[in-house]
């Protein structure tokens, strides 16, 4: 690496693509800078570490995600294969997914870095990871990375980079393909891969096939709501906990999603005060809505049982992964318990009372992203007025 | 008395501890020097010239505006050089000793406040705000003593002490007319102290729990328009055996450890004595491989192999400058080695209490602030540490006093600045907005 830095440093060949040698040689190399001024140790954690930790704790719902794409478009063609070969399916269909994703989140981070002279943050490899989870499977890569693109420039990079956006990146994304792009969002197409992936898995769906979710199926029901997976087989707790349901790569299993949750939790990343509380709102809200007296056959999700809310769409992706983002979330404690509950609230509510969207949490975390600066402003008051009423008992005793 | 009980910060163990309590002696220092940047506040104007001969006690230098405030030599001997840097800056004064005893010694008689500032232990003195050597005709609220530092390797103070412990009584009594409110002494737990006269209160938890700015912030906080004193307990000790000898013993015990020292240790020596004396032998490994620090690892400052010893007097770290270089994908390291308080990295599954090794790498690119709570688990204070710092950086006066400018040193963020995995400079930060606000209040 020191052989070829010069050519990289400014007034070299190269010198357009220092912050790219700057990143490449950081990611390979532990900085050798020492400190200047101030505390001479430091502890051994840094961004990188903090963020390849999550890119970790996402891991195995992205695997499960990948078997799971198999498992459903196999279950749709009608054909039985192996564990490995359905493994294999789902990789290869979401494997042009993170590329796009990468691809074009970190080329526009390169460049953005490059035009600042600053070194390359690591905000991205999380984000980018994040994105092909929950965008639905079938979304064509161009628009993907149109949402990319839109999402890193206008989310991020004019707020000043990582650690300055206000709103959740990949869920901008998300929000962006949604809106822009409703028809291939809903319905039945987006969330099962029918066709082939690089050659691999051709057929035609079965007779019976239907691609909807489980919410999607509710929200669009009549009277008491039923879901039935793919092949019009019902749907139990069971399989919403393991996961072998149409939905987003990364939202359909639980266990996945715990396991990650688990990673998060004991190595202090994620705040276990945000994560628990949007479970706790999200559970309270759903009891509510399921209370005798407020359920309508208008509103058929109000009938689901509570704990099945929480399990279905991707409420529980979104309570880890997305409502713990430190950047966009509540960074007071007393915050991040009233930004955790109210996103959980607001998850079910939209979810139940918008029969336009079945799915309520990207809505509700990006409403409460806007909200959690009010919510740290009004507690941080709190200890500013809390010293200025010291103060003023001081002068009067004196 | 009081116990006051705190939870947040940490006590960082690292290798190089002193075993023992022995105060060894070296050879008399060469050269001995004042550095103006130790004293904050006080704008250097020189009053001895190069080439002249000072008594130990005399002024070398007083404020541009308070001109009662003497910085003083603390040996007998000749001015050998004044050192500039840019823009005229003073560096250093350094003297060099003579056999002479030449001290001065100060009519005690007379104001206690006039005795102090001429002695030149008033500049060993803070006040709160800024973080300064106090403005005279000030008043304090109250004032606060340290009897501990719970910084990592740092000296015990009673060591330090010495045999100037029957001195802290006349101590109290002088700094108790100085202030209409109380003089307030911190301990540790199990630190037993003869103080009449003044309120003792004890200290339990991490460090900085010895940091005065905590134990003000637990005991009585600043509020907006008041100010308070905060000194050691050797200090402390010193004032009181300034106002009953009428001199001023410039002599200090210096805790000479970390983990490049051969045999850490406590020598006896004089303010200010150059460290090719104090460390001859002592440093291990080639020059260039270490890192020696005047203080502790977290408010210390680096100094040249053949520096001086910096105030507060007491304190020498060598550690490794760079024990790693060019480490492969640090970040991805599971070494149990590589010291992080948080559970992202291995070290935690076998103790954080354990001694470790750490050099002096900053071990990652400077962030925005991303992870939550980080400072204020460093902090134990009615305070958002991390508000604060982005008040002092977006330069907003007003959220800076209203979130507690006034009540912090930038010594207080110090643990933060260790932990903080954005590596942002803290104590600079913090410095500039206490500047920034005193300039603005002027």
């Amino acid at each position: 690496m020191n052989k070829i830095e010069p050519a990289f440093r400014p007034g070299g060949k190269l010198s357009k693509l220092e912050s790219v040698y700057d990143g490449m040689e950081t990611f390979l190399f532990t900085p050798n800078a020492t400190s200047r001024t101030g505390a001479h140790i430091h502890d051994g954690n840094d961004l990188k570490r903090t963020m390849i930790t999550v890119v970790v704790a996402l891991l195995p719902a992205l695997l499960f995600g990948m078997y799971n794409i198999g498992c459903q478009h196999y279950l749709a063609i009608g054909e039985d294969v192996g564990h490995f070969t359905k493994f294999v399916y789902g990789l290869l269909a979401m494997l042009p997914v993170i590329v796009v994703s990468y691809a074009v989140g970190l080329g526009i981070e390169f460049i953005g870095a490059q035009i600042h002279h600053k070194e390359i943050q690591e905000g991205f490899l999380v984000t980018g990871i994040l994105i092909p989870l929950i965008v639905p499977i079938n979304t064509p890569l161009w628009m993907t990375a149109i949402a990319t693109a839109f999402a890193v420039i206008f989310a991020k990079e004019i707020f000043g980079g990582t650690g300055m956006n206000i709103f959740n990146v990949a869920l901008i994304t998300r929000a962006f393909l949604f809106f822009a792009y409703p028809s291939h969002m809903s319905g039945d197409a987006p969330f099962v891969k029918l066709d082939s992936a690089f050659g691999m898995g051709a057929g035609t769906p079965v007779e019976a096939f239907t691609g909807a979710t489980p919410l999607g199926q509710v929200a669009t029901s009549v009277g008491e709501p039923t879901m039935t997976n793919i092949v019009n087989h019902p749907i139990s707790l069971f399989d919403a906990i393991t996961g072998f349901i149409p939905g987003s790569p990364g939202e359909t299993s639980m266990i996945a999603i715990l396991i990650g949750a688990a990673i998060l939790l004991i190595t202090g990343i994620a705040s276990w005060r945000i994560m628990c509380s949007v479970f706790v709102g999200g559970l309270g809200m759903a009891a509510l809505v399921h209370l005798p007296a407020l359920q309508s056959t208008t509103y058929p999700a109000s009938m689901l049982d509570p704990v099945m809310q929480l399990c279905l769409g991707g409420f529980a992706f979104g309570a880890v992964f997305m409502a713990t983002d430190p950047v966009t979330g509540a960074r007071t404690k007393v915050g991040q318990y009233i930004y955790g509950l109210l996103i959980g609230v607001f998850a079910i509510l939209i979810r139940v009372y918008n029969s336009g969207y079945p799915e309520g949490m990207m809505l509700a975390i990006l409403l409460m992203n806007a909200f959690a600066p009010l919510i740290d402003h009004c507690v941080v008051s709190s200890n500013i007025k809390r010293r200025a009423r010291r103060a003023a008992a001081k002068v009067k005793e004196g | 008395m009081s116990t006051v009980r705190l939870k947040k910060g940490f006590d960082i163990n690292l290798l190089g501890a002193i075993d023992g309590n022995d105060i060894a002696f070296t050879a008399p220092s060469r050269s001995v020097a004042v550095v103006p940047d130790d004293f904050h506040g006080i704008i250097p104007r020189m009053e001895k010239k190069e080439g002249e001969h000072v008594a130990a006690g005399e002024p070398l230098y007083h404020d541009k505006n308070y001109e009662d405030i003497k910085v003083v030599s603390p040996v007998s001997g000749t001015v050998k050089e004044v050192r500039r840097g840019e823009r005229r800056h003073i560096d250093a004064i350094i003297i060099v000793p003579d056999e002479g005893n030449d001290a001065v010694t100060h009519d005690i008689k007379g104001d206690a406040m006039q005795v102090l500032l001429a002695s030149g232990l008033w500049v060993m003195l803070r006040q709160r705000p800024y973080d300064i050597v106090p403005v005279p005709g000030v008043r304090p609220r109250d004032i606060f003593v340290t009897a501990f530092d719970s910084a990592p390797l740092a000296p015990d103070l009673d060591i330090v002490l010495a045999g100037k412990r029957e001195y802290i009584g006349k101590g109290i009594e002088v700094l108790a007319r100085m202030t209409d409110g109380k003089v307030y002494i911190g301990v540790r737990e199990n630190q037993s102290i003869d103080a009449p006269g003044a309120e003792v209160n004890t200290f339990v938890g991490p460090h900085p729990a010895g940091n005065a700015g905590v134990q003000v912030a637990n005991t009585v906080p600043v509020n907006k328009g008041e100010t308070v004193w905060t000194l050691d307990i050797v200090t402390l000790a010193r004032i009181g055996e300034l106002f009953t000898t009428g001199k001023v013993s410039h002599d200090t015990v210096v805790a000479i450890n970390g983990e490049m020292v051969e045999t850490p240790r406590y020598v006896q020596t004089v303010m200010g004595a150059e460290l090719t004396t104090l460390l001859k032998g002592q440093v291990k490994g080639e020059a260039g491989e270490s890192r020696i620090i005047s203080g502790n690892v977290l408010t210390g400052v680096k100094v040249d192999a053949d520096g001086w010893l910096r105030a507060p007097y007491r304190h020498i770290t060598v550690i490794p400058e760079n024990s790693k270089p060019d480490e492969f994908m640090g970040w991805a390291s599971f070494s149990p080695k590589r010291f992080s308080l948080y559970r992202t990295f291995t070290t935690w599954l076998g103790g954080l209490k354990r001694p470790v090794s750490m050099d002096s790498r900053i071990k990652g690119g400077e962030r925005a602030i991303v992870r939550t709570g980080e400072y204020d688990a460093m902090l134990p204070m009615d305070i958002y540490g991390e508000f604060l710092i982005k008040a002092i950086i977006s330069g907003d006066i007003d959220k800076m006093e209203q979130l507690g400018i006034y009540e912090i040193a930038p010594e207080d963020f110090a643990l933060a600045e260790f932990a903080d995995t954005s590596k942002l400079e803290l104590q600079h930060i913090v410095r500039e907005g206490l500047d920034k606000l005193r300039a603005e209040m002027s």
